[in-house]
């Protein structure tokens, strides 16, 4: 068997530690606490192993990423091994001192999250008072270091009005890329799903808004664009395909296809604490399972966009199914599909639940 | 007369080789370009320095191709790499 195409780009995923609480975190319901957490000497292996697999891009992510002290020791290290860097953020923890620190240790990029415009819903749907205005001032700080930014807005029902004026921030922060998000509905969001999830109307003002921007902004600000499943007829490209060019690490160690498969039963990641990076990357089964084509049922197996899609996202399949090998109920072809249409039916105002951990 | 135009890379971006796969990339935030040999030698001359001109002279007289031609190539190219955000014209 011949070996697959190295991987693009690694997620490292340092800690779940975050002092922000929102509803719809990526991080998995089983949030690991900090004595787990891998050790500087550790991740230093790790990214000269990922390195030498080929891995291109690092993105430094959480939970909160700034929460680790070694944060800049790492974005050294990235540096040096010619790794372009991003840092994923909520901003909150970033001081002056902090930025310094990672501007002199050759940080490519940071992505600054948003929960809102509007200071108050903002910080209610963080879960942290004061958070917002702790953002704004992490913007200037990024941009009088000259870093790069991206503004993340990620969005729903609860904010999805006030797109126009998220764009209009963004730019005005000085950020060459905005990213506008759906909430991905795993984890976290699919539990506040019922309170978060936007109605076609919805969408269909938030997709018409991004498009107008993107015309407008052209050749000055990038805008990127996801969206939510729900409304969809065909299911996005989850992480480019299962093992085709990411590779993510949990703050423990564990060595995923993408940051929420750990959700899946019945496979097992190894550890970067004990298996090289190009061994998992190349033989690891929990890899292998979903890699490709060869694992699919109908109708992806003989679908002409098997190879575009590469069968939806598998976590998707497990939670709303109950089965991870099943096609992606975002698919209209799929024999689950009913069940998003009965989702977008069950949407509610309720109370969200917060991401913290012993919630679940 | 216009100003010359001298395309630089965007805010951000890297333009590096590979030694694992043996090829030049464009890197950026959440962007990862692969040129063909035909970018590359392009995008070795894109310095803030070359303006558009300077670039299709430069490359007319190496590959001893008519400049018109090299010059129409060029500027597709970068417009193209502009509108995803990887270059600034």
């Amino acid at each position: 068997m011949s070996l697959p195409d190295p991987p693009m780009g690694l997620l490292a995923e340092l800690t779940h530690r975050c002092p922000l609480q929102c509803p719809y975190c990526s991080n998995p319901l089983e949030l690991e606490r900090a004595g787990s957490e891998l050790d500087t000497a550790t991740w230093l292996r790790v990214l000269d192993e990922a390195a030498a697999l080929g891995v291109l891009q690092i993105h430094f992510s959480g939970g909160e990423p700034t929460a680790r002290k070694d944060l800049s020791v790492l974005v050294r290290r990235a540096a040096e091994l010619k790794l372009y860097s991003n840092l994923i953020t909520s901003g909150v923890l970033l001081d002056a001192g902090m930025m310094d620190q990672l501007a002199r240790a050759g940080i490519d990029h940071i992505q600054l999250s948003f929960q809102d415009v509007e200071p108050g819903n903002a910080d209610r749907i963080g879960g942290y008072s004061g958070g917002h205005r702790r953002k704004l001032d992490a913007a200037a700080l990024i941009r009088q270091a000259g870093v790069p930014l991206t503004t993340n807005f990620v969005v729903h029902r609860q904010n999805i009005a006030r797109i126009p004026e998220m764009i209009a921030l963004g730019t005005e922060l000085g950020a060459g890329r905005i990213e506008i998000a759906h909430v991905q509905y795993y984890g976290w969001g699919l539990i506040n799903r019922d309170t978060l999830l936007p109605d076609r109307a919805q969408l269909d003002f938030a997709t018409a808004v991004v498009e107008e921007a993107r015309d407008r902004l052209k050749g000055r600000v990038v805008i990127d664009y996801v969206t939510p499943d729900y409304h969809a007829a065909r299911p996005k490209a989850c992480m480019g395909g299962w093992a085709r060019r990411f590779i993510n690490i949990s703050p423990a160690g564990k060595a995923l296809p993408c940051h929420a498969a750990e959700s899946l039963p019945g496979l097992e990641f190894p550890s970067v604490r004990d298996t090289p990076l190009a061994e998992i990357w190349r033989h690891s089964p929990a890899f292998l399972r979903f890699r490709g084509t060869d694992w699919m049922p109908e109708p992806c197996r003989s679908c002409d966009r098997r190879e575009i899609d590469w069968g939806g996202c598998r976590c998707q399949a497990f939670a709303l199914t109950g089965d991870a090998a099943r096609t992606d109920p975002a698919c209209a072809l799929a024999p689950d599909h009913g069940v998003m249409a009965e989702a977008v039916a069950a949407r509610r105002e309720a109370a969200f639940t917060y991401r913290r951990i012993g919630a679940r | 007369m216009s100003d010359p135009v001298i395309p630089r890379f965007a805010t951000g971006m890297k333009f590096r080789f590979d030694t694992v796969r043996d090829r030049w990339v464009v890197l950026g935030p959440e962007r990862l370009f692969l040129p063909d040999e035909t970018a590359v030698e392009i995008l070795k001359l894109v310095d803030g320095q070359r303006s558009l001109d300077d670039i299709a002279d430069t490359l007319a007289e190496r590959f001893a191709a008519p400049r018109e031609v090299i010059a129409a190539d060029l500027t597709a190219m970068l417009r193209d790499l502009a509108e995803k955000g990887a270059i600034r014209l």
